[in-house]
This record gives structure tokens, sequence and C-alpha cells, in this order.
């Protein structure tokens, strides 16, 4: 039996909501690396979930971008992450705000 | 006959380039024979053109063609090319064989100059401007020849330019000049919209198309820059100041030939002066006043040279004079004996400061070499000097028979006749102070005892130097005889009578003897009042200095005229310019420049605390931001 | 008419040698990035003399034609071009900026130690921007060369010049984005009204100028307003490069700033761009603006003229000066448009090379003395005759053509500036003659305080004279300010088709006939 379209949606923003959270509550740069993965792959799985129930191929061609951007940024994010480790000693993103105004 | 013209303009132009190229490999004393051979080579050729044009040019102008365009864009049409009738050949003749000698006299003055390749580079340089300005066929052409003679005494005014007041009266001359050229720029520019040509034959064809009103606006513009060229009131300042040169340019230069080019310029436009209603009389008045007023100056001058400056401005007005009054040959006559008497006088000048200089190193004197008080007894120990220097003096006081007397005569004759009593009276007035003046000064220099040791010690000047003297003094003697009788129909009245024939009035029903007496007379006693002063001593002349002591200061110093330019335009102008770019370009335009910058900035810093430079703050405010978004869609819009 | 593409050639060629230093030179090998940049700038020059022999001198037409797609959106909808072209107007201005830009690398070899390699890469990028400015026909391609020619100047300000050069280059950036933002908006406009007509976005010149000529602004589908709006949007933005008074005061600080070159480039070339632009745009595309708005232009021009000349005067820094007498120089260009007959018009363009070749030689001089003696003050110098007369002689010879001496270029633009403006408005002529006066009177200030009088600092003694690289630098401009203004024909005549036909277009003529 099909588990119904509304239900991938449900899991999609939970997933969502709980990424973001993340984003917002935690100060680990590399936590909050994850839980932006998080995210993505929550908006991931509600485009293949209404690619599928739509049968329109346009969403599952959207994931595929998104999973390269995805691993792009993981690439970019992490060497930031390092160089930030390395010059100021901690991964907590609340030090680095050289950019304050 | 038109390659001859082309040659005599740029063989000049030609020793410039050759003492260019060749200043490394010429020694410097034949670069200078080079520049005077070139302006020998050239007074020849132009002896060539006078004897063939003789006949060839008594119907019409000889005008050669377009040797290029210079600018043509629509109606603005300037051909490069050449007009020789007797006028400009006459002054071509003046330019080219006084300005030989003047060559010759400079390679004994400049000898031991260092700079003396760049005193020759400049003189030919300035042989041909003044050849382009003679016999350039076009306005354009005039004005170029014009400002280019106005550049070379620039830099012979400021020739020893180590003093810092020979380059400020250097300056000084070309600055004046340019606002002489300002109304003659504007006269030129006029002459086109009114016209639509700048080429001579065609102006004067249409003269008389014009309205009186144009016709006086272009010559009164074209005068302007007369007055600024040669040294008319009010912009004659220039020309004292530029005795500060080395003394054959004085001779050369501004006495004998560039300041000449505002005479010529009017005499070339004659049919556009006698087609003018008014400004023949405000030439004429300006004329006679600037030669009354230069020639009370004259009269107590104390530097040889500042006297016979004086007397240029003031023989200059005599010329204005007389093309005022339309006696155009009398203006070109006494331009021609001018020439030869007053680079007489400078030249003589010339050698007797020469040899003071060197009288005043050797006996370790500290003069100043131009001082007629430190001279004195100069004639036995100068004799060529000395007695062409009397020749000189002669002819410009206007002594019977000398060429000055014929010349000025002339120009006083028409005058009367012309109906201009008032004229004549300023006229023969200052012809009493000439007369003075120059005898004063032949007599302070070269009678009486020496009063310095330098004087004692000096003594004549080489060949090369005396020998153009003793030239000039043949025709300063001379030169009115030969070509001024009889009176008012001799050569030179011939000569010149096709080129002025359409404009030409004949004063008639006085008797010109009778003048000619009262001239004579004049011009005796002028020259026995300095005999009794300053020879005689009937009077002490410091005594009269004292007697007359407010006139004789106001005279010695010039009548304040240069204070009063200082105060009047100078110092403001200096004012308005520092308060310009101090506090109009500095505080007014850059201030609000640099204002509405500073109100960017005070606005940025208040945004900018928006900055607050922790991540999980923006990321906060995108969310937010999200679902406010999300919101608005949900509620279909509010 | 012609495809085999010399203007892309010219365009694009400093660009490659750009590259060429910036990628394949290796670490230091400096005389070869100095070799290269100098020989990519003489093979542009030798292409942009070739152009000049090639061209048609009788014809008004855009010459060398390149008119290729370039972006097209909105399925065709909306299209960009690559268009370049020249004619009479531009033709002068493409030798004049590869002359200028091989002699300001030339002199820059013995002047700019640090950084060689971004240096002449910024220049050439430079050059590039700039001949694309002068041979663009599409709008949007004019807009794109227009500020890519900012971005070099900024960083050849700011990383090579001197005290106060960020002050000065941000100044400068910002002063002309400020303007050319407003132009920007006014060309996509200008695009916008134009879509009923073309039935698509386009920003082709002819285009323009044939919608303008048949007729656009009769029509009534514009406002009047808007118009005027248009016009003076692009006006600023030209009216800044030029600088007009009163928006010059970036001008002098980044002529200070600047290191030699760029006081070159920015003097003989940029400031052309400004006057550029509003004879091959914001005149013709905007007639009746351009006739109601002549009386204020050149009377802001003529302020310029005489308020340009008077704050010179007070300077005591030569650059600032020279700064200054650009101001004035530059006004005497804006008047001759102005005056919109065909002497005025062609006095214009003509005076565009003799200042770019007078103000450049002037910059170039005062550079060589900066060199040898690390001050710009007036009060430093004196006396230098004496020590270093070749450098005298070539100072004398462009000054006095700065001053507009007959036989020298100078003389001859002003002189059919002066009696263009003469015929349209006898005033304006008045006033701006005197404009030459003071020129005579700064000019000859700054020459006699610096050669004149006594030696007054002993360092001034031993000076070295120019040597043979300087001289090299020096003759042709020396050489060519003497042949304009011998032979100023030669180099108005090509020109006077392409101006016939502009003022035909903005009806010129018509309005100055009297």
């Amino acid at each position: 039996m099909p588990v119904p379209v509304e239900q991938y949606l449900l899991l999609g923003a939970v997933l969502f909501v709980i990424g973001m959270l993340g984003v917002l509550l935690r100060r680990n740069a590399i936590v909050i690396f994850m839980s932006i993965e998080l995210m993505l792959n929550a908006v991931n799985l509600t485009f293949v979930a209404l690619a599928r129930h739509l049968d329109s191929l346009d969403g599952q061609v959207f994931v595929f971008f998104v999973m390269t951007v995805a691993a792009a940024e993981v690439a970019i994010g992490l060497a930031l992450i390092v160089a930030i480790f390395r010059s100021l000693g901690t991964s907590d993103v609340d030090d680095a705000h050289m950019l304050r105004g | 006959m038109a390659t001859l013209v082309w040659l005599i303009l740029l063989i000049p132009l030609a020793g410039v380039v050759a003492n260019l190229a060749l200043a490394k490999v010429l020694p410097k004393r034949t670069a200078g024979w080079l520049a005077t051979a070139a302006v020998g080579v050239s007074f020849a050729l132009a002896v060539v053109l006078f004897m063939q044009a003789r006949g060839a040019l008594k119907e019409h102008a000889f005008v050669t063609d377009p040797l290029y365009t210079w600018v043509l864009i629509d109606t603005l049409y300037v051909p490069i090319q050449l007009l020789v009738d007797q006028l400009s050949l006459l002054m071509v003749l003046v330019v080219t064989g006084v300005g030989f000698l003047i060559h010759v006299y400079s390679n004994g003055y400049m000898a031991h100059d260092e700079g003396i390749r760049r005193y020759f580079v400049y003189l030919n340089l300035f042989v041909f401007s003044m050849l382009l300005l003679v016999l350039g066929a076009n306005y354009v052409l005039l004005f170029t020849g014009w400002e280019l003679v106005g550049l070379c005494s620039y830099l012979l005014i400021s020739f020893w330019y180590t003093d810092p007041k020979n380059a400020a009266a250097g300056r000084k001359a070309f600055i004046v000049n340019r606002i002489g050229d300002f109304g003659f720029a504007l006269g030129v520019f006029l002459i086109w919209t009114t016209f639509g040509s700048l080429v001579y034959t065609d102006v004067f064809e249409a003269a008389g198309t014009a309205t009186p009103a144009t016709l006086t606006l272009i010559t009164l513009l074209l005068f302007v820059g007369a007055t600024g060229k040669s040294a008319q009131l009010p912009l004659y300042v220039w020309l004292p100041d530029a005795m500060a040169g080395p003394t054959p340019v004085s001779a050369l230069i501004h006495a004998a030939t560039m300041v000449t080019a505002g005479v010529y310029m009017i005499a070339r436009s004659h049919a556009l002066y006698a087609a003018a209603p008014t400004t023949p009389l405000v030439v004429a008045t300006i004329g006679a006043l600037t030669a009354i007023f230069a020639a009370s100056i004259a009269i107590t001058q104390l530097d040889i040279k500042k006297v016979l400056a004086y007397s240029t401005v003031s023989q200059l007005g005599y010329m204005f004079l007389a093309v005022g009054v339309g006696a155009y040959v009398s203006a070109i006559f006494h331009l021609f004996t001018h020439a030869f008497f007053k680079a007489l006088l400078f030249l003589g000048s010339g050698s007797v400061i020469h040899s003071m200089e060197h009288a005043a190193h050797e006996t370790g004197e500290h003069i100043d070499p131009q001082d007629m008080r430190h001279m004195g007894g100069l004639l036995k120990r100068m004799p060529q000097t000395g007695w062409t220097f009397l020749i000189g003096a002669a002819a410009l006081a206007g002594l019977p028979l000398t060429s000055g007397f014929f010349s000025k005569d002339e120009i006083l004759a028409q005058t009367f006749f012309g109906g201009h009593t008032l004229l004549y009276i300023v006229g023969a007035v200052t012809a009493f102070l000439t007369a003075f003046y120059s005898f004063r000064q032949f007599f302070m220099v070269f009678t009486g005892e020496p009063r310095s040791k330098a004087a004692e010690h000096a003594h004549e000047s080489p060949a090369v130097m005396t020998v153009p003297l003793m030239v000039l003094a043949v025709f300063a003697l001379g030169a009115g005889l030969v070509f001024g009788l009889p009176l008012e129909n001799g050569a030179i009245h011939h000569w010149l009578e096709p080129v002025f024939h359409d404009v030409l009035e004949h004063h008639e029903g006085g008797n010109p003897m009778f003048l000619l007496v009262i001239s004579s007379v004049i011009a005796l006693a002028g020259a026995g009042l300095a005999y009794a002063i300053y020879v005689l001593r009937a009077a002490d002349p410091e005594a009269l200095v004292a007697r007359f002591a407010p006139l004789y200061r106001l005279s010695y110093n010039k009548f304040y005229v240069d204070e009063l330019y200082g105060a009047l335009f100078v110092r403001p102008f200096f004012a308005l310019a520092a308060f310009l770019a101090f506090v109009v370009d500095k505080l007014v335009i850059d201030g609000a420049v640099n204002g509405v910058a500073t109100i960017l900035r005070l606005g940025s810093i208040v945004l900018r605390r928006l900055q607050m430079g922790y991540a999980r703050a923006y990321a906060l405010t995108m969310a937010l931001g999200v679902l406010i978004l999300v919101a608005y869609f949900l509620s279909g819009g509010f | 008419m012609n495809q085999f593409g010399l203007l892309s050639a010219i365009i694009f060629v400093p660009l490659l040698g750009a590259l060429g230093i910036a990628l394949f030179v290796p670490r230091n090998r400096m005389n070869w990035v100095r070799g290269l940049a100098l020989g990519t700038a003489l093979v542009d020059l030798a292409l942009t003399i070739w152009l000049v022999a090639r061209f048609d001198p009788t014809s008004a037409d855009f010459q060398f034609v390149e008119r290729l797609p370039w972006i097209s959106l909105f399925g065709g909808n909306a299209t960009f071009l690559y268009y370049v072209g020249v004619d009479g107007i531009s033709l002068w201005l493409l030798p004049l900026t590869a002359l200028l830009t091989a002699v300001a690398i030339l002199f820059s070899w013995g002047s700019i130690q640090t950084r060689e390699r971004e240096y002449y890469t910024l220049l050439l990028v430079l050059t590039t921007g700039m001949m694309g400015v002068f041979t663009a026909l599409d709008m949007f391609l004019f807009y794109i060369f227009w500020e890519v020619v900012l971005i070099p100047m900024y960083f050849l300000i700011g990383v090579w010049g001197s005290k106060n050069r960020i002050y000065a280059t941000v100044k400068f950036v910002l002063y002309t984005m400020a303007g050319s933002a407003l132009m920007l908006a006014a060309i996509i406009t200008f695009a916008w009204i134009l879509v009923p007509f073309t039935q698509q976005l386009t920003f082709d010149l002819t285009v323009w100028k044939q919608a303008v000529q048949s007729g656009l602004w009769e029509a009534g589908v514009v406002s009047d307003r808007m118009e005027t709006l248009m016009f003076l949007a692009f006006v600023l933005a030209f009216a800044i490069k030029v600088p007009l008074f009163p928006f010059h005061t970036w001008l002098p600080n980044a002529h200070v700033e600047a290191p030699t070159a760029g006081s070159v480039i920015l003097a003989g070339v940029l400031l052309k761009m400004g006057t550029y632009g509003f004879v091959r745009f914001a005149m013709p595309l905007f007639p009746q603006a351009s006739q109601q708005f002549a009386p204020i232009l050149a009377g802001l021009a003529i302020v310029g003229i005489l308020y340009g000349a008077a704050v010179a005067f007070a300077q005591r820094d030569i650059k600032s000066l020279i700064a200054y007498s650009s101001v004035s120089h530059m006004g005497f260009v804006v008047l001759g448009l102005a005056a919109m007959n065909p002497q005025g018009v062609s006095g214009s363009l003509l005076q565009m090379v003799n200042h770019g070749l007078s103000t450049g030689a002037l910059f170039l001089l005062i550079g060589m003395m900066y060199d040898r003696r690390h001050t710009r003050e007036m009060s430093e110098y004196g006396g230098l005759w004496k020590v270093v007369p070749v450098y005298a002689i070539f100072f004398l010879i462009v000054a006095l053509s700065s001053l507009g001496l007959p036989g020298l270029n100078g003389f001859a633009g002003e002189f059919m500036i002066l009696i263009g403006a003469f015929r349209a408005n006898h005033w304006w002529a008045g006033l701006a003659t005197f404009g030459v006066v003071l020129g005579a009177v700064y000019m000859l200030w700054l020459y006699g305080n610096v050669f004149f009088g006594p030696i007054t600092k002993p360092e001034n003694e031993t000076l070295a004279d120019l040597n043979r690289r300087e001289i090299l630098a020096l003759v042709p401009l020396v050489a060519l300010i003497i042949l304009i203004g011998v032979a100023p024909h030669m180099f108005t005549e090509p020109m006077q088709p392409s101006v016939a036909r502009l003022l035909q277009e903005i009806g010129g003529t018509m309005l100055t006939m009297r």
C-alpha cells in the first residue's frame, strides 16, 4: 500500500524545521553545517514526493541540482570552517564576527 | 617670382633649423655667422625681387598660389599664400636689411655670451615671423606672424633669464600683447562673419558692403591689437620694460620692426579704415596722445635705453597719428626712416653700454652701465659711435634735412591741412620735446667730462659693431633727401602710390614751406635748449629738477601708470584667483561634493548597526522574513 | 563593408597583451613584461594608423563596421549587439589613444618599480576599454566599455598613486559612477520607449537615430519632459567626465595623486570620452533638447574656461595647475560643440586631439621632473633652463601649444572653435577669447617660475637632462603638435562629411545661419 503524499510532506516539514532550529540554536559550525544539510535533504524529499505525486520529472531533476550544490557547499564550507578554525582556534560561529558593522 | 618670395620667407627659418640641427657640430661663433648669412641671403633675394617687381607691380599686387590649405571648413577658408605689393616689399626690405645689419652687429655684441647660439636661433626665428607677418595674404597668416614675433620678443626679453626681473619683463610683454590680441582676434572673427572671407583681396573688395557700425567695430577691434603690439596708450607699458633684453634686440624688435606691425596692419587694412566713420579719429587721437605722453616721460629718464624706449613709443604715436588722418604714405615713410635712425640709436647705445661694461669690469667699479649719470665725454673715446649717434639723435629730433625731418614734417603737415589743428599742436609740442630729449641724451652721454672711472676708460667697439652703425647713419641722414624729395612727391610716395591710390587725400590749400620752417624752428629750439642746459650750463639741471619737483617726479616715475595698473588689474586678479581657488573651489563646490558624501556616510552609520556579525542573527532574520512571507501568501495577501 | 575585423583587433589586441602579461610571463622576467606591454601598444598603434590610412575621408557613414548579435534574450525580443564602427568623429581618437598608451608605457619603464606585472596589465585593459568606448555603436556595449574604463583607472590611481591616492581614486570612481548610473537609466528608458516602433528591445544606435530622425519626439509618444530628463541624464554623465564646471572637482585630486602614466591617459583620453559622448550620443539623439540647452552648456563652458584659468593661476602644485588648465581647455571643446556649426564642431573634434597631445605631454614632462626631484611644488624649482636645457625646450614647445600659439596645434583648434562660437553668438566668443589671454598668464607664470630666475635649491643644480628614452617618448607628441599646428586641414578634412551629417541630424546649421 503506497504511502500517501501528505505523510512525505509532513516528514519533510518536520525535518526542515529540525534543521532550521539546529541552524538557529547551535553554535558549533560543524553542527550548523549538518543542520543545513538536513534542511536541504528535507527539501529534496519534498521534491521527490511531489514529483511522484504530480507525475512530473521536474522535481527529480531539481533534486540533482540541489545535491550537486550541496556537494559543492560541503567542499567549500568545510574548507572555510577549517580555515576559520586554524585562524581563530575555535569552530564557534559567534566568535567569527569580524564583519560586524 | 613666387619661388623667390617663398625663399625670402623660408631661408631665415632654414637658419633656425640648421642652427638647431648642427648645434653639436658648429662652434658657437659660427652659429652667429650662419644666422647672419641666412638673413643676408634673404635680403639679397629681396633686392632681386625688388628689381624684378618694380615694373610688374605697377598694375596690381602679386599673390602667390596657395602652398597648401591651412583650413577649409564649410565657408571658412584659409590658404597659405603670400602677397607682394609695394607695401609688403618695402617692409621686407626694411626687415631683412636692418635685420641683416643688426645680425652682423650682434656677432660682436654677443661674442662672449654663452647663450649666443640660442640668441641667434631666436633672432632668425624673429626675422621669419616678421616676414610672415608682412607677406601673409590673409588675416590668419598676419595673426600667426603677429603672435610669433611676440613669442620671439618674449624669449629675447627674458634672454638673460637668471635675473627674475628680465623674466618678468618678458612675461609682461607677452601678456599685455595678448590683451591686445584679444581685440585683434575678435576683429578677425567679425571680418569673417561680415565678409565671409579672411583673404585680403576678398575682404577689401567687399569693404563697402558692410554697414558703417560693423566697420567701426571691426577697425576698432583691430586697433586694440595694434595698441598692444605697437605700444600705444593704454597698452604701451610693456615696451619700456622690454629693454631688459640684449640691446640689438631692442634695436631690431622693439624699435625698427616688430613694434611697427600695428602701423603696417592698419596700412594694410586701409580699405576698412578709410570706410569706417569714427575709427580714424580715434586712431589719430590715441596716436597723438601717446606721442606727447611718452615724450614727456622721456625727457627725465636717466637710463640710456629707457629714453630711447619712450622715444619709440612716442614716434609710433606719430605713425598712428598719420594713419589716423589718412596720411598712410607719410606713416609708412616715417616707419621707414624711423627704422634706420632708431636702430642706429639703439645700436649706438648698445655700443656705449658694451664699452661701459667692459671698462667697469676693468676698473672694478660697480655701476649701472646704462645710467647716463655715469657717462659723459665719450665722444672723444668712442668717436665712431659718438658721431653716428649724433646723426641718429639729429634725425630723431628732426633737425632740417635729416631723414626724420622730412617724414615727421609730412605727418604734421598732413594733420594740419586735414583740419586737425589741435592734433597738430600736440604733434608740434611733441616735436619740441623730442628734440630736447634726444639732444639731452647725446650731451649727457658724449660731451662734458667723464663722470665715472669706467667712462674715462671706455674705448671704441670693434669694427663688426661700428660698421653697421655707419651704414645705418648714412640712411638715417640721407633717406629723407633721397626718397622724400620733392615734398610729398618723392620716390617713396611714387612707390607706395599704387597701394594707397584709392584712399589718398591730398590736402592742398596751404603753404607747406611755412610749416617746414616752423618744424625747423621747433627742432632747433629743442636741441638748443638741451645745449643751453647740458653744455653751456645756462641753468643748473639740478635746480630745474628742484623747482619743478612734483612735475619732475611725475614724469620720472612714468606717471605711476605701472602702479595704477598694478592696483587696478594685477593685484585684484591675484586676489580673485586666490579667492576662487581656495574659497569657491575648495569650500563651496568641492564642499558640496564632499557634503553629499558626508550625508551618505552619516546615513550608513545608522544602518550598519544592523550588521551584528553573528551568523545566527542573520539566519534568524532570514527565517523570520520567510515566515512573514509565508504568512502573507497563506492569508491571501491580507 | 569591411569584415576582416580590423576594429576588433584594435580593441582586443591590448586585452590579449594584458592576458599574456598576466598569465604567461614567468616571474622575475620584468623586462619581458615591459617589452610585451610596449610591443602590444605599438602593434595597436600600427593598426590604428593602418585604419586611418584606409579610412575613406569622403564618406559620412560608419566604416570598418562589425555588427554581430551578441546576446539575445526573451526569445529574441531583446538583442544586444556587438556593433562597432568608425566615422570622422571618432577617427582621430583611436590613434591618439594608442599613441598615448605607448608613450605612457615607455615612460613607465623608468618610473614604476612595484607590481609591474599588474601595472602593465591594467594599462592595457584600460586601452581596450577606451578603444571600445570610441567605437561602440550599440548603446549597451558602449555602456559596458564606459564602465570597464573605470576599473583599471581605479587601481592605477589607488595602488601606484601618491600620498592621498585612496581619497582621490574613490572620489573619481564614485563621482563618475553617479553620473553614469543616471545614463544607464536613460539608456534603458530609451530602449523601452522604442519597443512599440521596433517590436523589440534594441540598443542599436542606428535604429535609435532613425527613430529620432523619423520624428520620435514629435510623435507625442514621449512627453517633452521625458525627453529633457533623458537628455539631462546623458549630459550629466558626460559633463562629469569632461569635466564641465561645476562638476570638475574630482579632476585635480585624481590628477595630482595619479601616477604619471595615469595622468597622461586620464587627461589625454578619458576626458575626451565625455565630449565624445556629447557629440556622438547626446546631440543626435536629442536634437531639440540639445538646441534648447546649447546656451546653458555654452554658458557653463565659458564659466569653466575663465574659472579654470583663474583657479589654475592660483595653484602652487604644478600638476594641480595643469589639471585646472584642462578644465579651461575642455571648456573650449564644449563651447565649440554648443556652437553647432561646422567650424565649432570641427574645431572641438580637433581640439580633443590637441588637448590629448599637449596636456599628455605636459603631464609626461612633469612626471619626468617628479621622478628626479619627487616634488610637484612650483617653489621647489626655478632656474632650470641652465641645468636641463633640452627639457626646457620640450617644455616650452608644449606650454606654447597649450597657450594657443599660432603654428602649434592649440591655436588651430581654438581658432576654429572661437570662430564657430563667434558665428553662433558674439558674446560667447568674446568671453571665451578672454580665456586665451588668461591661458598665457598661468602658463607663462608656470614656465617663468620653473625655468627662469636663479637656481634657488641646491638639489636642482645637479639634475640630469632628459635621457634617450624620455626624448623618444616626447618626440612623437611634439612632432604632432607642430604638424597639426602647421597643417590642421589634414586632420579636419576627413571629419567634414560626418560633421555635416551630424549637423543635419540636429538641425544645427539652420539654428545658426542668421
